[in-house]
């Protein structure tokens, strides 16, 4: 008997240590996800919201208003013009710094690191302050150093495809820090020997890079080019607070059509639709890289 | 290997003037703030613009707190930021849950908690502000701390962690008549300080940069953050970049700080979280 309670009392406690975060976690995303599948079907709003008898289910009629929303198709567009330069342009960039970081390991070289790390950490808003007054037309540091190499003054945010372009170099810039660690952990774990059998066998540098180094990052940069992917897909921040999606509907991305349909019109319904839209875009660019990864395991 | 030297000497030169070049550019941002802060108002429109101040004034930093409300915000984001360390103690013991015990369904959990790292804040987003809607916590402190206390990537650290550290030690303490949770707070948190160091900071830099989801609840300004302030600040004094510049220094200073203080750690973590 008395070991059947010790049983007991001993099994209680591996449930009271991961309750209160399991509990948080079914709260804040299990529970909301059904919720978001089941509001998408349904025309909610804030007379809904007000008494649950206003709400009406509507099958796909919200999926199938997307589809001829020409505001949500501009927010697939941008959305892909962000994914399409700014993944490889982080990518490209973080890889090389880290690089350049992994050639020593002086005072210089930490110091250098924190320094492309800082913008990563750093808040959006004071981001998105401190950019706006480096973009301003008229008192912006960009455009005086431009018009001392006698360049024209660039309407950094006020022209459509310019200012996605701006978007993208400020988010690339807040992007390299975080990318940059993981492939310098991952430089870090290349054993010193491969490259003194290398360089033996007469490789010189450029050799190496290509036929050492590269190869055995081929997990981290999966691992990045996932991350960076599902990140850009959700691009947000960056429009919202720097151009609030204009000029014209110029820098609109789906996570801002979301956040705008949902909390500025309040159309929960509809904007739940949206939601998923996105999510399942993104399970699919997700699948598709683990597919092409797969294709080419054979190291 | 004088000629292995001699070539190392010449690339080493190029890798450091690269490093150094980029390095510039990317902190220039960071430079032109911390600068124009310390300007009076008139003379951030100059141009051409001054690179440092001609007038060094503290104005603006002084602003912030006597004409806007920065005292408030920085009240709040500081609650914030001590509420999200009782969510980092939840994230540790459920990682020490998953790690150390054997237990009927642990894997399933464990699975279900990896696959909310799948779900992209734009989906719960709406759901989570209805909920908080229903249980009457929109426009409350508690509504902007909740949804952010328990996050699954941290677990996910905490328990690859804890799988490391020895049973035999649990075990042994078990016999000398240890109740659980006083190994959990005197045996465990001491041997995990390295992760916990790195989820320390990492949470603190969450928590004071937290901005969207005190956007979405409060519709107070008592219950604003510093974010949230600075966005207004942006807003209603659109042209004074100067006190822009400050109420952006004030935000971002103080985690330069911290971040320089633990860079270390942040760097030693992603290499302990086996992401290579």
């Amino acid at each position: 008997m008395k070991k059947l309670l010790n049983q007991a009392y001993k099994d209680r406690h591996p449930y009271l240590f991961i309750a209160p975060a399991v509990i948080l976690l079914t709260v804040f995303s299990i529970i909301p996800i059904i919720i978001a599948f089941v509001i998408s079907f349904t025309d909610l709003d804030l007379k809904g919201l007000a008494d649950w008898s206003n709400i009406n289910f509507i099958g796909f009629e919200n999926y199938l208003g997307l589809v001829e929303d020409d505001t949500f198709i501009t927010s697939l567009l941008n959305t892909a013009f962000y994914v399409c330069i700014g993944v490889p342009l982080v990518i490209i960039s973080s890889l090389s710094i880290a690089l350049l970081l992994n050639y020593g390991s002086n005072m210089l070289f930490s110091v250098f690191r924190s320094v492309y790390y800082m913008p990563s950490i750093t808040n959006i808003i004071a981001v998105a302050v401190i950019w706006g007054y480096l973009y301003n037309t008229e008192y912006g540091l960009f455009n005086f150093l431009l018009s001392i190499v006698n360049v024209d003054n660039i309407p950094w945010l006020e022209e459509r495809t310019i200012a996605k372009i701006s978007l993208i170099i400020l988010a690339v810039w807040k992007g390299i820090g975080i990318n940059m660690i993981i492939f310098l952990a991952a430089l870090q774990g290349i054993p010193r020997s491969y490259y003194e059998a290398a360089e033996m066998d007469g490789a010189n540098r450029l050799q190496m890079l290509f036929n050492v180094t590269l190869p055995l990052l081929r997990y981290a940069t999966f691992f990045v080019t996932v991350t960076t992917l599902i990140g850009w897909m959700q691009f947000f921040e960056e429009p919202f607070v720097m151009t609030d999606g204009g000029p014209l509907d110029g820098t609109i991305s789906i996570a801002l059509f979301i956040y705008k349909e949902g909390f500025q019109y309040s159309q929960f319904g509809y904007a739940a639709a949206g939601s998923f839209v996105l999510f399942i875009l993104i399970i699919i660019m997700t699948l598709f890289q683990f597919k092409l990864r797969k294709s080419d395991t054979e190291y | 290997m004088a000629a292995v030297t001699k070539k190392s000497r010449i690339e080493r030169v190029i890798v450091t003037t690269l490093l150094v070049i980029g390095g510039i550019t990317v902190s220039i941002p960071f430079l032109w703030m911390i600068s124009s802060s310390f300007k009076p108002e008139s003379e951030v429109l100059n141009i051409p613009p001054t690179i440092i101040p001609e007038t060094f004034t503290l104005e603006n930093y002084v602003n912030l707190f006597e004409s806007l409300n920065f005292a408030v915000y920085l009240k709040n984001t500081l609650i914030i930021v001590v509420c999200s360390f009782v969510g980092l103690l939840f994230n540790a013991m459920a990682g020490y849950g998953f790690a150390k015990f054997d237990f009927k369904g642990r894997e399933k959990v464990f699975y279900f908690v990896l696959a909310t790292m799948m779900i992209p804040g734009q989906v719960t987003m709406i759901p989570v502000y209805l909920l908080l809607n229903e249980m009457g916590l929109t426009n409350t402190m508690a509504g902007i701390v909740l949804p952010g206390l328990a996050v699954a990537f941290s677990i996910f650290l905490f328990r690859q962690f804890m799988t490391t550290i020895p049973t035999d030690l649990i075990e042994a303490a078990r016999l000398d008549g240890a109740g659980e949770f006083y190994i959990f707070f005197r045996l465990i948190i001491p041997v995990a300080k390295p992760i916990f160091a790195v989820q320390g900071i990492l949470t603190f830099i969450a928590a004071w940069n937290s901005f969207l989801w005190p956007l979405i609840i409060a519709n107070d300004e008592g219950l604003y953050t510093l974010s949230v302030g600075l966005s207004l600040l942006q807003g209603q004094y659109a042209n004074n970049f100067a006190l822009q510049m400050a109420g952006a220094a004030f935000m971002v200073v103080p985690i330069i700080i911290i971040f320089s203080f633990f860079q270390k750690f942040i760097v030693e973590g992603f290499t302990m979280s086996g992401i290579k």
